[in-house]
């Protein structure tokens, strides 16, 4: 069996112990494959949102900014400054929107992790399965906003096929936070403050412009934020400027990922294994 | 208890289980299940029968390894559901109390994808899954999604999904809670197949004919304790008369004659709208009754129940 066993916990209801099986968490990943085999347009429809983001602020502001500091030796135009943030904006929400929205309705209405539980699936292998289908679809979400962008010859380097690698970090560090997060929702109202905590980020995270228009103490704490970390990541791949400190990112967004997927882990197992 | 067979026979045997919930951090605990113990041979068919609340169905949930035990021991197919819940869920077959059926997933695509949760390979499980829909009755229906089939479909569905890991143990949480008479027949005959097949069924009532209908042995639970265990017949003959005579009169004068004609009985019980009459011989029960000039509304001599048997345990009957 694939079972591995990392022990070291106590006290945790059967079932939920610190089991884990990738290949059981497929099976969950299996079950949404085949509900999306009737739908699979959904999944290339989170390409829209970015798309308009970069089409009227990147095009058309664009036109009024002219180069950015910083990037104008590379002769990126903002459009191409504004892309790759945005690519990490879709990759961070198409896993987001899995593990928030569309997770609350399974726990709470289909009660779908219910019926997996009597199985030999474990706590584990839901919430790694879910992260997992999480990361897939943010990950097919920036993939397809990449394949856009280079038609639109947004795409500066032969380094920005690297960028799907990093999505697919940047869903995961997401997706596990989003997921420990739903599981604290007491039902659909909850979601306001998780929009609360979201579209400031989105707006001031760096996405439009970049880190150095904010004075000293701010450009602090907007590094401290996840989306800075995520666009940092893939914009730097994007304009083709891989090295060593772009591995700052990397080791935050998998601290993350897997601090999220422990909490969630932990929080559903008290929810559903009462 | 003794147990006359062999002890690899027995498929679950609990001592003094306990479960305590907490509805909140500070809250104090409240427990569901108070300290029983009980043994499941192989090829039984074993009922939990009390009123809603009794600790049925937090009982079932342990056996499933979905909850903990707050204390006490269990052992499921000779394994503790602490240590190795996968390996016990993989061995058992679960229909709970709400059909958990998948609401996005096909008739079909329910067992398909339950089956993948067991590690069935995808070939075997689609030809279990057309087994088990013709067992179900539902290959017809294969392919609309769950939502459009009735109370009794689900419940078959739920029932066919639970089997599809070929499982030693049925656990069914209130098999027939909210179905209609027919669909309640129809879903007995599948459940006496299962049973002359081999597999054992643990299953939690709160319907006395049900119990009576299905249950080799069955133990009777109230407020979170067993208050007696033994086969229907024989919970019957101990705790009840084998015949009741029930009369109705004018409301407000049940319990005025049941002093009139507590004589008559070995036991009386005075319900809201009834009065129960405990005897041996029901007719000629009603023959001195009617001999006193009692004049009831209406009168019915009828077999002792289960029903009769909790009513004597507790003084309360099971559906409120």
């Amino acid at each position: 069996m694939s079972t591995k066993t990392s022990g070291g916990e106590r006290g945790h209801p059967p079932g939920g112990r610190t089991r884990l099986s990738v290949r059981r968490s497929a099976r969950l990943v299996e079950r949404h494959l085949m509900i999306h085999r009737h739908t699979p347009g959904v999944l290339v429809a989170e390409i829209f949102e970015p798309l308009l983001y970069l089409l009227s602020i990147g095009v058309g502001i664009g036109r009024l900014v002219g180069d950015v500091p910083g990037v104008a030796d590379s002769a990126a135009g903002y459009s191409a400054f504004v892309a790759p943030a945005l690519l990490a904006t879709a990759a961070m929400n198409g896993a987001m929107n899995e593990t928030t929205f569309n997770l609350l309705r399974k726990l709470r209405v289909d009660r779908v992790y219910d019926s997996m539980l009597t199985t030999p699936m474990t706590v584990w292998d839901i919430a790694l399965g879910e992260v997992c289908w999480a990361v897939l679809r943010g990950t097919l979400a920036a993939t397809g906003f990449l394949a856009v962008i280079a038609v639109l010859g947004l795409v500066q380097s032969p380094w920005a096929l690297l960028v799907v690698p990093c999505a697919a970090l940047v869903g995961f560090a997401f997706a596990a936070v989003g997921l420990a997060v739903t599981t604290f929702l007491r039902g659909w109202q909850d979601f306001q403050y998780i929009q609360l905590a979201m579209l400031p980020m989105f707006l001031f995270a760096t996405t439009f412009y970049p880190l150095d228009v904010y004075p000293r103490p701010a450009q602090a704490a907007v590094a401290c934020l996840p989306l800075y970390q995520s666009i940092q990541l893939t914009r730097e791949i994007a304009l083709g400027r891989v090295g060593p400190p772009l591995l700052v990112a990397v080791v935050y967004l998998v601290l993350m990922g897997l601090a999220g997927l422990v909490v969630a882990r932990g929080r559903l197992a008290r929810v559903l294994l009462s | 208890m003794a147990l006359q067979t062999p002890a690899d026979d027995v498929l679950l045997h609990a001592d003094g289980l306990v479960k305590r919930y907490r509805r909140t951090r500070r809250s104090e605990p409240f427990t569901a299940v108070d300290g029983i113990g009980f043994a499941v041979r192989r090829g039984e068919a074993f009922g939990f029968l009390g009123p809603n609340g009794a600790g049925k169905s937090s009982t079932m949930r342990m056996i499933a390894c979905v909850s903990p035990a707050s204390a006490g021991t269990l052992r499921v197919l000779g394994h503790d559901p602490a240590a190795d819940g996968a390996l016990i869920r993989s061995r058992i077959g679960v229909v709970p109390q709400d059909d958990t059926l998948d609401a996005e997933l096909t008739v079909r695509e329910n067992i398909l994808v339950y089956g993948r949760y067991f590690g069935l390979p995808r070939r075997a499980v689609r030809g279990k899954a057309a087994e088990l829909l013709e067992f179900a009755q539902l290959t017809e229906r294969a392919d609309s999604p769950v939502e459009n089939l009735s109370g009794g479909m689900r419940r078959r569905l739920t029932i066919a999904r639970s089997l599809v890991n070929d499982p030693e143990i049925l656990l069914l949480d209130e098999p027939t809670t909210g179905l209609d008479p027919q669909a309640r027949h129809a879903l007995w005959d599948k459940l006496f197949r299962l049973k002359r097949s081999g597999i054992t069924l643990i299953l939690t009532t709160h319907y006395m004919d049900e119990a009576e209908q299905l249950c080799d042995r069955l133990v009777v639970m109230d407020h979170g304790r067993i208050v007696a265990t033994d086969t229907p017949a024989g919970l019957i003959g101990r705790h009840s008369t084998p015949e009741v005579l029930e009369l109705r009169f004018h409301p407000g004068a049940q319990s005025v004659m049941a002093e009139k004609l507590a004589d008559l009985a070995v036991r009386t019980e005075v319900l809201p709208e009834r009065l129960l009459l405990y005897t041996a011989d029901g007719r000629t029960t009603l023959t001195r009754v009617l001999a006193r000039n009692a004049d009831p509304l209406t009168s019915l001599v009828r077999r002792a129940t289960l029903e009769d048997v909790f009513l004597t345990l507790t003084g309360r009957t099971l559906v409120d």
